[in-house]
């Protein structure tokens, strides 16, 4: 494992107070340029010493990237908005309760107090032994350690593996994906809007990133639509300790219902692949059906069709295929179950 | 710029784990600076060199038994090298794209087009051992000699005229000795790494060798690619050659005419096995050669 030390390398720091000022500079120290939202994950890399940048751009003196915004179709949120801002603000809690739900879930007080809204989206896979610093797939090798007969591979994926098998461990991930976010993204060549669920990536298509974030790009905002709010949310995470860890698994739902018939729902599980899944065959298969047990068995059942466990993450498939049921059962769920 | 890229393992052995990707810029411009060396050669020098001795002696009183169209390829031949381009270029695609920044999900489609471009040279080295002439696309005596003169020519010195070619230039041959290398280093190595990602063929077992013998077979997939690239930049480029056009024109429908043949190939060296049973058939059917 890697060894822990007291202090981090030294680089150059530049603190900006402009978007643009942020850009021109990832611009001109290109792959030299670490950028830092709340630290969290970036602080883990260097005192680790697996990563080690000359410069590391600070973008908490942005103004422009904090805080929540109405806008004319739902909310604006800067990207440096911390995840206790985002638990504590009374329009997300009134209209899009789930991403509270989802944000408070993540962490510990302290930790949600400095990490970002944009962190915690954009956040590293962290399977161990890649953040230990081997030269695996993700970290640029030729080979993945957890997926190995005698890996230690208990938190990694059942699902869309493809050589690596880390997972994304974001807990607002799937809430944004479920309200249907935009991200705007900044790049040298203007802005960018991309769908939340397009935001992440696998490794099938980049096996070095979690996201789409090129070099030089940043994400500044998060829009959530209306089209979303005030609809039955359901998000719950399964993980080791209750007080703080990252997620086994975990499930967000938006529903809308006429009667008791599922009318529209998006239905997104995250920490079973390396990117949050959408599970849109869930979602088409449970349209127009009530929701109650029945209809939660089948969504069950089909959530978990393709999964592919390694040596010791085999419960995660019952894990995923529960949390799907009981995200279909909706609130009481937990109690019922 | 590193030729290679090492990584420390687990167990602190300095491995190797790929070959610097930047070697792919060195092998695409060091392809296009031999297209335009080579154009260069051809427009100023190349006549003075390479012109061939006395055609009229060699193929005195055989043009009559000559037909009109020449079988060059068959058509098992012209297949096989039609279904090993294609996978070719896929491979290249698939392998190279991301690296300059294309992103798409390219493992399944390149393994896949390295089992087609398997099964393509397995049966080819078939076809070629029984079917085929298999020695013609081999250098041999001649084309050395050959060589010799057009080398001595260039310079300056005296030395007879080089004589016509058998079926294969010599570039054609040397070409295909170095494919056959980098093709078969890559099918190796490639086979083994279908070891390390999921495919229906195999058990995934990334232990079937240590980290470092699996870093060298990485580094040798890594050099025949992009070896690959200019050797298929350069082939592109031949096949698109004016004076080559006749012999990609053959590729596609497997004949020369009796003209080209006459003009660049030594019958002696190149002779046409089944002459026409009438001479009907001369003018409309090609013949085996």
């Amino acid at each position: 494992m890697a060894v822990i030390h007291d202090v981090i390398p030294a680089f150059e720091l530049f603190q900006p107070t402009t978007v643009d000022d942020a850009l021109a500079l990832q611009s001109r120290h290109g792959a030299k340029a670490w950028v830092l939202a709340g630290g969290l994950d970036s602080f883990d890399w260097f005192k680790d010493r697996i990563k080690r940048p000359e410069v590391v751009i600070d973008l908490s003196q942005i103004k422009e990237l904090r805080g929540i915004r109405a806008v004319g179709d739902g909310l604006e949120i800067g990207a440096m908005t911390t995840l206790t801002e985002v638990v504590r603000h009374p329009m997300v809690r009134e209209k899009y309760s789930i991403l509270p739900n989802a944000a408070e879930a993540a962490a510990s007080p302290q930790i949600r107090n400095q990490g970002t809204i944009g962190g915690n989206v954009s956040q590293d896979a962290r399977c161990w032994y890649y953040r230990g610093g081997w030269p695996c797939y993700r970290a640029g090798g030729n080979i993945c350690y957890a997926d190995t007969p005698t890996g230690l591979n208990r938190e990694h994926a059942i699902l869309d593996a493809d050589r690596c098998v880390a997972v994304n461990p974001s807990d607002t991930a799937p809430a944004l994906i479920a309200l249907d976010a935009k991200m705007v993204i900044r790049t040298p060549k203007g802005e960018r809007v991309v769908n939340a669920e397009d935001y992440f990536i696998g490794p099938a298509i980049d096996i070095t990133r979690m996201t789409i974030l090129q070099p030089g790009d940043l994400l500044t905002t998060i829009r959530i639509p209306s089209t979303w709010a005030g609809s039955q949310f359901y998000f719950e995470k399964a993980r080791d300790r209750s007080v703080w860890d990252f997620a086994l698994v975990n499930v967000a739902a938006a529903v809308v219902t006429s009667g008791n018939a599922i009318e529209r729902i998006r239905l997104v599980v995250n920490g079973v692949a390396a990117h949050p899944v959408r599970l849109t065959a869930v979602e088409a298969a449970v349209q127009g059906k009530p929701r109650n047990a029945e209809t939660a068995e089948l969504a069950g059942q089909l959530a978990v069709r393709g999964a592919q466990p390694l040596q010791y993450n085999g419960y995660k498939v019952p894990l995923m295929r529960n949390l799907v049921k009981r995200a279909i059962r909706g609130v009481g769920a937990e109690e019922a179950a | 710029m590193n030729l290679i890229e090492w990584a420390q393992n687990p167990w602190g052995q300095q491995i190797p784990i790929h070959i610097g990707w930047s070697l792919l810029w060195v092998s695409a411009i060091g392809g296009l600076l031999f297209l335009i060396a080579h154009a260069i050669y051809v427009r100023y020098w190349a006549k003075a060199v390479t012109a061939h001795s006395g055609a009229p002696a060699a193929t005195a009183g055989v043009g009559v038994q000559v037909p009109e169209r020449v079988a060059r390829h068959s058509l098992g031949s012209r297949l096989f090298h039609l279904i090993m381009a294609i996978a070719m270029l896929a491979l290249l695609v698939t392998a190279f794209l991301p690296k300059v920044g294309v992103k798409f999900a390219w493992v399944t489609y390149h393994w896949i087009a390295g089992i087609v471009l398997t099964i393509s040279v397995i049966y080819h080295i078939f076809h070629a051992s029984f079917w085929l002439d298999f020695w013609s696309i081999w250098p041999d005596k001649e084309d050395v000699e050959d060589a010799s003169r057009r080398f001595k020519r260039a310079l300056g010195q005296s030395a007879p005229p080089p004589r016509k070619f058998a079926k294969y230039p010599l570039e054609n041959k040397l070409y295909h000795l170095v494919v056959m290398l980098a093709g078969l280093t890559a099918i190796g190595t490639g086979l083994f790494m279908m070891k390390r990602v999921q495919t229906p063929f195999f058990t995934r077992n990334p232990y079937l060798f240590g980290d470092m013998t699996w870093g060298w077979m990485y580094v040798l997939h890594g050099l025949a690619g992009i070896g690959f690239v200019a050797l298929v930049t350069v082939h592109i480029y031949f096949a698109i050659r004016p004076e080559k056009l006749f012999l990609t024109k053959a590729m596609i429908f497997g004949w020369i005419t009796r003209e080209q043949y006459l003009e660049h190939h030594d019958p002696a060296r190149w002779p046409i096995k089944e002459p026409p049973s009438e001479a009907g058939q001369s003018k409309s059917k090609s013949v085996p050669a």
